[in-house]
């Protein structure tokens, strides 16, 4: 099945720099006829390319607030990280009752989900035969970057939900038991995310499963809408119905902190998670018990869809959920449930599989000779990484050549030097 | 260009000067061999042992090279210093065994598992080493397929 990603491209206003070719992490970006072209096997979606392009020419997919379809009961899942973009908010309630103002005709907060996530991992890092260090599903960008360049850790990549997926689970769930006369076609769950990368994961679910999150909205998008409503509002008419644990999913180390276990590793940026990642797969950190990676600065607040800057977002969701409760939600305590059960419908369909999308050739022996070609291209090439040539650096652009996808002739370094000897032998011919 | 019996080679050069960048040659190692469509299994043997042969030259030796011939079936790894020399290899090989000293220790180095898991990772491990002239570790490893 063909992936669907979630970054789009303006052509016109590509002009073809090379600014996308060097930041992408997996080198999926090469120019082609002077315009950025995404190979979908390579990108995982984590929106580097959209953040540092200076033309504004690659955008996010996203579905967008006119288009859906408003005669549905709506519900509104609010990322944690929607609360830390406002100035002026002191209390969460007024973003919920927002939401209702707005259109929407219920608000389920990711948050909420999260806090129930965080209870279940706890359970789940008692369950036996789980490996260690247990790697968080959250950030999908992570997730899909362990399937294509960590075979060794897919295993270790919990098999549970994430909040965004339960969340979606949950609100259909609340809202089927309040209204009853609703069928499932009439609900809709509309999720306001901070990354692109969250609506590849909603459009590319498992085959004949389908996820219960039905929307993914732009976190700026809806950031300008609420701002307009809040400023009439005088008392809230909702509650917000999450605690501290639950909103500080939205930077990085709060999913690990609310574990109560000080073993744990949390990263964050593309590159240092690659780096921490390597590190792990070569056994070098003992008795990890759990990773928590996000593929942007600062974590879910350094999203490209994020209206304020991440760290000081992250201040003021301290400042926010400075008098909740530790959590909201909380599992009902029953005696017939073991210390360490997770119950079914919170695993995902599939473990983690380990796709090779980086492999020369199918057949050894071909793959070892276009090494060895590559390898030889390679000494004649300058070195200096400059990406003229459409590839991010000189190997990967003999890389491109042995594939078949670029000729040498395009780097212009290689064309001066061939220009030269045509002209110093036109001068002897003279 | 297409004798197929001749091996494809790499050479590193591990710098002993910079602690920081050990271990950066088994990284690139990595990619390389994936590139090259080897099993999980084999490139995280090859990544670990030569993992723990950079961190040794550049602790013990100063630093050194590294040299990687791939195969169809095989890959080898040889590491070459010109440190200080392994006085007694049967009392280095042992789990636990250390002389790496207390800086390192404090990183988290220097547990004395280097050479061992070289050997429990690698198929064939061969080391030749002189004192004041330098140490060589062979490091075969088989693909198994299933």
């Amino acid at each position: 099945m063909e992936y669907t990603h979630s970054v789009s491209l303006d052509r016109d206003k590509c002009k073809g720099c090379t600014n996308c070719l060097k930041r992408c992490p997996t080198e999926a970006i090469r120019i082609r006829d002077g315009h950025a072209v995404i190979d979908s096997r390579h990108c995982i979606d984590c929106g580097e390319c959209i953040r540092v392009c200076p033309y504004k020419a690659k955008t996010a997919i996203f579905d967008r607030w006119e288009e859906l379809d408003h005669d549905k009961f709506l519900i509104a899942l609010p990322a944690p990280s929607f609360f830390g973009q406002f100035a002026k908010l002191y209390d969460a309630d007024y973003l919920v009752s927002a939401l209702i103002d707005m259109g929407f005709s219920d608000v389920f907060e990711v948050a909420k989900a999260a806090e129930i996530v965080t209870e279940y991992t706890r359970r789940y890092m008692k369950r036996a035969g789980v490996l260690r260090p247990v790697i968080s599903s959250a950030c999908p960008v992570i997730v899909r970057l362990i399937s294509l360049r960590f075979p060794f850790l897919c295993d270790n990549v919990m098999t549970m939900m994430p909040p965004i997926e339960l969340a979606g689970k949950m609100a259909r769930e609340r809202t089927k038991q309040q209204h009853p006369e609703l069928s499932d076609e009439d609900i809709k769950t509309v999720f306001i995310s901070p990354c692109p990368a969250k609506v590849s994961w909603v459009k590319n679910t498992v085959e004949g499963e389908k996820s219960p999150v039905d929307y993914v909205v732009s976190m700026s998008d809806m950031y300008f809408r609420a701002l307009g409503v809040m400023g009439e509002q005088r008392n809230p008419q909702r509650t917000s119905e999450t605690g501290m644990i639950g909103m500080s999913w939205a930077s990085t180390g709060g999913e690990s902190s609310a574990l109560m276990n000080d073993r744990y590793l949390a990263a964050d940026g593309i590159e240092n998670v690659i780096r921490v990642l390597d590190e792990i797969e070569t056994g070098h950190f003992p008795n990890l018990e759990f990773v928590e990676l996000n593929a942007c600065n600062g974590g879910c607040v350094g999203g490209v869809m994020t209206v304020e800057n991440p760290y000081i977002a992250r201040v003021r969701l301290q400042t926010l959920r400075r008098y909740l409760p530790v959590s909201r939600n909380r599992l009902p305590i029953d005696s017939a449930m073991k210390a360490d059960e997770v119950p079914d419908e919170l695993f995902t369909v599939e473990p983690l599989q380990y796709r090779n999308t980086q492999m020369l050739d199918e057949d050894r022996g071909e793959s070892i000779r276009k090494m060895q070609q590559i390898e030889q291209i390679l000494e004649g090439l300058p070195a200096l990484d400059c990406g003229s040539c459409g590839a991010p650096s000189c190997r990967a652009f003999a890389e491109d050549i042995v594939k078949g996808e670029a000729n040498e002739m395009q780097c212009i370094v290689r064309m001066r030097e061939h220009l030269q000897k045509l002209l110093d032998k036109e001068g002897e011919d003279k | 260009m297409t004798q197929e019996s001749e091996a494809l080679c790499f050479h590193f050069d591990v710098d002993g000067n910079n602690f920081v960048s050990a271990g950066e040659a088994s990284v690139q190692v990595k990619k390389l061999l994936r590139q090259m469509g080897f099993t999980p299994d084999l490139i995280r043997r090859v990544s670990i042992a030569m993992y723990e042969g950079e961190i040794n030259m550049v602790i013990h030796a100063g630093g050194g090279v590294a040299d990687i011939c791939v195969e169809p079936n095989k890959v080898c790894v040889t590491l070459t210093d010109k440190g200080k020399g392994i006085e007694n290899i049967e009392l280095a090989m042992q789990e636990g065994f250390s002389t790496a000293p207390e800086n390192i220790r404090a990183l988290g180095f220097g547990a004395g598992m280097g050479l061992p898991n070289m050997k429990r990772y690698a198929d064939n491990m061969e080391i030749d080493s002189k004192v004041g002239v330098g140490t060589t570790i062979n490091m075969e490893f088989f693909v198994n397929e299933a």
